[in-house]
Order: structure tokens, then C-alpha cells, then sequence
């Protein structure tokens, strides 16, 4: 019977909370803007966040299941914290060659440099310094998952002559050869001259950026140029997936013998895997995740006070309907019911409008720039419940007070 | 007996002072009766129609609608008689205003519980009795008082209620309008519907079957005609 009652108001409740809302649409919008920009705010962050995070995910994901690196600095380090590292000993061309020496589970090694924001000319032509410059060895594009579109990649032959010999992405292809064949034409790199001996694979965009932006030299020309003093990556591909814990276990053993660390010193070096990459990310992340949190907690905040203010002036002015509804039966519980359910609808409409706008707009940003965007089912659901929990919060207050009325004075009010 | 009143006093209290509204009423109104509460302005007329309405409760005494006393009862139980047992109607009308007139008799019934395929029948009917049957989508603002107070008797009609309580009907009507509201409360009475209504006017009490007349919160008389 309860029950029964309770369902019959309810639907009644929606109806009053709709035509309140109908009737009074700016007012009603203007209490919901701080729901809705909190709500959007939120939404269009995490759908940016998300996008981001699945394309990087997918892009450390290709770098090979099997493959890991071996860096002198941890992946993310700040500037005052890279300070901790610095008097760590550099990682060497010597330490690639023992690791291929001495590592059964090691099918390939690549030690590699790079260097960032190049410039490349050919002829009276000439790319952004949106450019990156990469010393590597034979394997380097195998270990990075970089294909050879034409011509060819460098020899060993290459490496041990130091040749001034050049294989660029696709990027650089299209900026300085758009009608013309790049093999065996001369480039300036960084104002230094290299024959284009291969191009390499269009790989599409990485980390929400180009990947393949990329001229790739012989090693020994990089460190002749840019100077030996440095400390080079290392890629690792282990002979298989299964192989790989064995694979870095081998290369922890090796390293840690030829930089002679103690035994029960920590490493002072680092493995990165997919999963440190991975985690690496998501630990940036969070920062601006949190950061979004807080925001929106304050917005929200707002607009729950914007609510519960005009769900008391709202109050005020519906005195007598109150007292109506009291004088034909109405329980106090009912009022109370009523005018709950009026914040939260207020609220989660608010609510709902913020997803919309701001799943639209992070799915415009994606469509005009390269920040891909991602639809954040999660949060959309909890937006939702967020909102109907600000009208709870908000609305019990003047909801309260409604159902306390007295209904003779109530059905006197002007 | 429908209504037994005993010894009920009702005290405002306004600051230090004490307003005694009604001071020891005793009280029978049987099933079917046509009463009519008449008195000088402040005499307690408003006072005692909003306790036989379930919606205030006496200082003392005590007030036993249909055999149970109404006294000691809480707001829930309260609210539920004012729903099942009472119709009130109001010199002002109180109608919702954005609400149109079927959803304003069908608002008792909403507190109820009656299902929505029910309750549109019976507020359809309700407003039929009223001669309002081609009204029923109007909103009070597009209605005249006299259609408008209409509305309101068929919403204190609609749950079938042991006690129609009319608060000076007809005091913001014209003469012609309020004497097509009187013959109205005539057919309800004579359709078997028990009916208490408060006025000033002596024509508007000649309808009733008996005239109760208070002073100071006294009944001065109370006569059958
Ligand atoms: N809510 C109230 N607070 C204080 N005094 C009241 C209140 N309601 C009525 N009174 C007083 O009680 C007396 C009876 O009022 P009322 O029943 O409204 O008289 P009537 O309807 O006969 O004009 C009056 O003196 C009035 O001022
Ligand atoms: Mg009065």
C-alpha cells in the first residue's frame, strides 16, 4: 500500500519538478550553470585524459612486448630530481657490447642518442625545428619497431666508418622532397651534411604528437659530432615474451658487474618496460586528474549552495501550495519528498547538460587539433550520480523546511 | 454521532499575552447535516472549522470524528483524515495555479495513492457533479470564480469525504455566483454529503438546516430552522 503511494507520488513529484523547472527556464538555467560548467569541466578533462591515455598505451604497447630499455635516469624525473642521478656513471657503447656478449636471453641490443629540435635543410628548403635527431646502430630500427619505406638502413660498415649517411621519417620526407625521390640526395642536419640513404615507414601519431619526425644517423657519427661525454640508451629485445623477466635479470647482472655496484647496493641504472612507461604516464596524470577533482569539487560546491538558495526562494514562493497540499492530505513526508526530488532533478539536469556540452566540445578539441579524446563512460556515470548526490545534500535543508511548515499559516501566506 | 466536541478550548499565545480562540465548545453534528458557524469577525469561526479539519489540534478537550478521537493523533494520521475525511473549501479557492482543473481534483487523490487510470475518472466525475465537464483542461487563471470555486468543491468532493467544510464560500463571489454555489451545497446535501460552512451573511445561512452562532469563542446559540 506504501508502496503503491509512494510510486504514484513519485511520478507525480517528476512531473511538478519539470513543469517547475519549465516554467522558470532562467532561473533554473542560471542555479545550474555551476553544475553545469563543474560537470563539463570534469567531462571534457577526463575525455582528453583518456584519449590521451589510450593512444599512449597503444604506442607503448608497440613498442614491443618484448622489448625494454636500460637509461641512466628513471622515467619522469623533475629537474631537481634529476639532480639526484646525475653523478650516476654514464651507460656506455662498452655496456651494449657486454650485453649482447654475455646475455643468452638477448636476441637484440641497440644503443642509441638522440637530440631534439632539429632543423633539416635540402636545397632551399627547410623543416620546423619540430625535428628530432637519433644515433643508433643497425638494430636500432628493429628494436624501435621502425619499418625502411626505401632505399635502406645503415650498415655496420656505416657505424664503423662513421659515415655521414641519413634515414628520415615521413614528415621530413614530405617537407623538403614533395615532388622529388629523397634517396641519395644530400640534407643539412643541424647544419651539418648527410646523404638520404633510406626513408622510414609512416608511423602515425605517437604520444599525441608526430613519430615520425625522425632522422636516424650511425651512432659513431652522432657521438663524433655531438660528443662522447654522454650517457646513450639502451633497447633490449629479449629472445621472446617468456624470455623477458630471464632477459633482464641477465642484463641487471651484467651491468651491475661491469659498473662494479655492490652487491646489496640498489641499481644505478634503470629498466624500463612498457609497464614503468605506462605507469610513468598515469602518474602524470593523476596530477592533473586531481587537480581537475578539486576544481570541480569547488564548482560543485557552488552551485549545490546556487540550488539550495533558489530551492528556498522557490519555497517562499510556493507557501501556499504547500499549505494546499497539507489542507488535501499531504504528509509531511511528502512535501519533503517533493521538493527533494526537485533539487536532484535540478541538479542531475545540470548534470546532464555538462556531459553533453562537455563530451562535445572534448570531442571538437580532438577533431581540430591532435589531442585525441575518448568517450569516459566512468565518469559519465558518476557525474551522474554526483549530481543527484549535490541535490540530496542541498536540497534536504529547504525540503526540510517546507515539510516543517504550519499548514494554516501556510494557506494565510500572500 | 459524525462529530463529538468536548470542552475544547484553543489558546494562541502571542508574546506574553494569551488569546482564548475557542473556550469550552460542546458540539454533536450528525451524518448528513447542513450547519451553518455564524459570529462577528474574531469571534472563532476560522478557529474551530481548522479543527474539525484535522489541521490544527485543541489546546484541551477533546474532538472524536466518526467514534475516533482526533485529539492525540500525530501529523501522518492527521494528514490521512484531512485526505480521506475532509473536503475543505476556502473563500479564497486555493487551486494550484499552473494546474489544470482535472489535476487539481485529482490531487486528493495523488496523497492517496489512487493509480492514474483510476484517478482520472473519478476527477472527471467529480467535476461533471459540478457542471465543469467541458472545463477540465482549464487553468484557474482562465476560469471565473465562480468555475474556479466549482473546481474546488469537486476536488473536496473527489475522495468521497464524510465532512465538506466551507470557509465563507462564497465571500469573494458576486451575489448571483455565490447563490449558484449555495444551490450546489444543496444538491451535495441532498445527495446524503454532511456539510459545515462559515459565514456572515444571513442569506447564505438561511440554506442550512441549522444556524450555530459564536461570540468570543462561545457558542451564543445553536438552533435547528
Ligand atoms: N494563528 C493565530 N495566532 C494568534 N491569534 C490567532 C491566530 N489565529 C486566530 N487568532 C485569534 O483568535 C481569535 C479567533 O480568530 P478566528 O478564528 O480567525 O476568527 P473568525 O474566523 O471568527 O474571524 C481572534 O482573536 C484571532 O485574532
Ligand atoms: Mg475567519
Amino acid at each position: 500500500m506504501r508502496l503503491r503511494e509512494s510510486a504514484v507520488q513519485l511520478k507525480e513529484n517528476v512531473v511538478i519538478a519539470l513543469d517547475v523547472i519549465r516554467n522558470h527556464k532562467m532561473r533554473s538555467f542560471l542555479t545550474l550553470l555551476g553544475v553545469i560548467i563543474g560537470v563539463m569541466s570534469i567531462i571534457g578533462v577526463q575525455s582528453l585524459i583518456e584519449g590521451f591515455q589510450k593512444s599512449i598505451h597503444d604506442q607503448i604497447e608497440q613498442l614491443g612486448a618484448n622489448v625494454f630499455q636500460v637509461q641512466k635516469y628513471p622515467v619522469n624525473v623533475g629537474h631537481h630530481d634529476r639532480d639526484k642521478y646525475r653523478n650516476r656513471k654514464d651507460i656506455t657503447w662498452e655496456h651494449a657490447r657486454a650485453i649482447e656478449k654475455y646475455c643468452p636471453a638477448v636476441e637484440r641490443v641497440a644503443p642509441e642518442a638522440w637530440h631534439f629540435e632539429i632543423v633539416i635543410k635540402y636545397r632551399d628548403r627547410k623543416t620546423s625545428p619540430a625535428n628530432v635527431l637519433a644515433g643508433g646502430t643497425p638494430d636500432f630500427f628493429a628494436n624501435n619497431s621502425y619499418y625502411i619505406d626505401e632505399g635502406r638502413a645503415f650498415s655496420e660498415v656505416d657505424v664503423q666508418q662513421k659515415r655521414d649517411v641519413a634515414v628520415i621519417g615521413k614528415d621530413i620526407v614530405d617537407a623538403l622532397f614533395p615532388f622529388e625521390d629523397p634517396i641519395g640526395k644530400s640534407i643539412i642536419v643541424d647544419g651539418r651534411r648527410y646523404e638520404v640513404i633510406g626513408t622510414i615507414e609512416e608511423l602515425g601519431r605517437r604520444f599525441g604528437g608526430s613519430e615520425d619526425n625522425k632522422v636516424a644517423i650511425p651512432l659513431s657519427t652522432f657521438l663524433k659530432y655531438y660528443g662522447t661525454n654522454r650517457s646513450l640508451n639502451i633497447t633490449v629485445q629479449a629472445a621472446s615474451v617468456d624470455m623477458m623477466e630471464t632477459a633482464q635479470e641477465q642484463v641487471i647482472g651484467v651491468l651491475r658487474a661491469i659498473r662494479k655496484v655492490p652487491p646489496g647496493e640498489p641499481n644505478d641504472f634503470e629498466i624500463w618496460t612498457s609497464d614503468t612507461l605506462i605507469s610513468a604516464f598515469n602518474d602524470m596524470t593523476r596530477v592533473v586528474r586531481i587537480g581537475a577533482i578539486v576544481i570541480v569539487s569547488f564548482a560543485l560546491l557552488v552551485a549545490g549552495i546556487g540550488i539550495m538558495n533558489i530551492m528556498l526562494v522557490s519555497i517562499r514562493e510556493r507557501t501556499r501550495e504547500i499549505g494546499i497540499r497539507m489542507a488535501i492530505g499531504a504528509r509531511r513526508a511528502d512535501i519533503r519528498l517533493q521538493f527533494l526530488i526537485e533539487a536532484i532533478f535540478l541538479s542531475v539536469m545540470g548534470g546532464l547538460f555538462g556531459i553533453l556540452i562537455g563530451v562535445g566540445l572534448s570531442q571538437l578539441i580532438a577533431l581540430a587539433t591532435p589531442v585525441p579524446a575518448a568517450i569516459p563512460y566512468f565518469t559519465i556515470f558518476l557525474g551522474f550520480i554526483v549530481c543527484a548526490a549535490v541535490g540530496i545534500i542541498f536540497g534536504v535543508y529547504p525540503a526540510a523546511k517546507a515539510s516543517k511548515m504550519d499548514p494554516i499559516t501556510a494557506l494565510r501566506y500572500e | 454521532m459524525m462529530i463529538e466536541l468536548k470542552d475544547i478550548k484553543k489558546d494562541y499565545h502571542l508574546g506574553l499575552e494569551t488569546v482564548h480562540a475557542l473556550r469550552s465548545i460542546n458540539l454533536n453534528i450528525d451524518e448528513n447535516e447542513y450547519v451553518a458557524i455564524m459570529g462577528p469577525s474574531g469571534s472563532g469561526k476560522s478557529t474551530l472549522m481548522n479543527l474539525l479539519g484535522c489541521l490544527d489540534t485543541a489546546t484541551e478537550g477533546t474532538y472524536c470524528l466518526n467514534g475516533s478521537d482526533v485529539s492525540d493523533m500525530n501529523d501522518d494520521n492527521l494528514a490521512e483524515i484531512r485526505n480521506r475525511e475532509i473536503g475543505f473549501v476556502f473563500q479564497n479557492f486555493n487551486l494550484l495555479p499552473r494546474a489544470s482543473a482535472l489535476h487539481n481534483v485529482e490531487l486528493p487523490l495523488i496523497y492517496n495513492g489512487t493509480p492514474s487510470s483510476q484517478r482520472h475518472g473519478l476527477a472527471a466525475e467529480a467535476l461533471t457533479k459540478v457542471g465543469l465537464g467541458d472545463r477540465m483542461q482549464h487553468r484557474p487563471n482562465e476560469l471565473s470564480g465562480g468555475q474556479r470555486q466549482r473546481v474546488a468543491v469537486a476536488r473536496a468532493l473527489v475522495n468521497n469525504p464524510s465532512i465538506i467544510l466551507a470557509d465563507e464560500p462564497t465571500g469573494n463571489l458576486d451575489t448571483r455566483t455565490g447563490d449558484e454555489i449555495m444551490d450546489l451545497f444543496e444538491t451535495l446535501h441532498d445527495g446524503g454529503n454532511t456539510i459545515i460552512l462559515v459565514t456572515h451573511e444571513e442569506y447564505i445561512a438561511e440554506h442550512s438546516d441549522r444556524i450555530i452562532r459564536l461570540r468570543d469563542g462561545h457558542i451564543e446559540r445553536d438552533e435547528a430552522r
